[in-house]
């Protein structure tokens, strides 16, 4: 079912690699997306330059149908209440443990912050298990 | 104006990522974090190039004065590994594993106008605000 994609993971991952060392030097900023959309959200002052980092998200699929690219809609097998469950679980995980995969995996890995060292283990062993546990123990 | 716009222009270069590396879509996801089924390594093939993207720019990052279009730099305060670290990280953790999604695919994937995905959007935000309002009620509670 999965296909291991080198290529386009490693130009992604520096396309990732890029906003995010643009957007310190810009703007001084961390490009955690927790951190930016929960700003957002909650209406922390001079929040311009997060709406227009959000809206850039959201029509970088669109931008690149319109440059020839391919977009499918992204497949969600999980039931609703599982994805609502979800949803809230990554909201208030996030902020409580200050960051994603973004702001701790890529952003503060890169400055070799112990927090988010950590913090990016912890995850991804617990998403490690989730996994196992829906698809080899409980699905299988 | 400046700052608004150099966050477009990251914000787009960001979302790019995660279209072009398969990262926006929440089974390309699943797949790496399937270690014990067919395993998908992608996402550390992701998460690697953009630290050695990242980790040479920081460093140069952190020999400027200041960055070009805002009056100083951010750099994050915080330093102890501390339980509400971990907890966070869990939780995040369980959501992750569950559906394959982390904010940022989360963001992009409005795009699609998946309802499944925009609930999830919706959820995440109800979650964030629910964590600003209980921390609200914790630092009042502390005279």
């Amino acid at each position: 079912m999965s296909h291991f994609t080198p290529i386009s993971a490693a130009i992604g991952g520096g396309l990732i690699g890029l906003a995010t060392v643009l957007l310190m030097v810009l703007n001084g900023r961390i490009a955690g997306i927790t951190g930016i959309a929960s700003n957002a959200l909650v209406g922390t002052p001079n929040s311009g330059w997060r709406y227009a980092f959000l809206i850039g998200l959201v029509a970088a699929p669109l931008l690149w149908m319109a440059a020839g690219g391919a977009f499918a809609r992204p497949a969600m097998p999980a039931s609703w209440a599982v994805v609502l469950a979800a949803g809230l679980l990554v909201g208030f995980g996030t902020r409580l443990g200050n960051g994603c995969t973004s702001g701790h995996g890529v952003c503060g890995i890169a400055r070799f912050s112990p927090r988010s060292i950590v913090a990016t283990v912890t995850f991804m062993l617990t998403g490690f298990v989730v996994v196992a546990l829906m698809r080899h123990v409980i699905g299988g | 104006m400046r700052e608004t716009l150099s966050g477009l222009v990251c914000g787009l270069l960001f979302g790019l990522g995660l279209v072009v590396s398969g990262m926006a879509y929440p089974t390309k996801v699943l797949g790496f974090l399937d270690l014990f089924g067919d395993w998908d390594p992608s996402l550390a093939i992701v998460m690697a190039a953009a630290l050695v993207v990242a980790i040479p720019g920081y460093l140069w990052a952190r020999r400027q004065a200041r960055p070009l279009a805002a009056p100083r730099f951010s750099w994050p305060a915080l330093h102890d590994v501390d339980g509400r670290l971990i907890g966070g990280a869990v939780l995040f953790g369980l959501g992750w594993g569950l559906v394959g999604l982390c904010p940022g695919p989360a963001i992009v994937d409005i795009a699609s106008l998946s309802p499944k995905l925009i609930g999830f959007v919706v959820a995440m935000a109800v979650g964030m605000t629910a964590h600003h309002l209980w921390s609200r009620r914790m630092a009042l509670a502390i005279p």
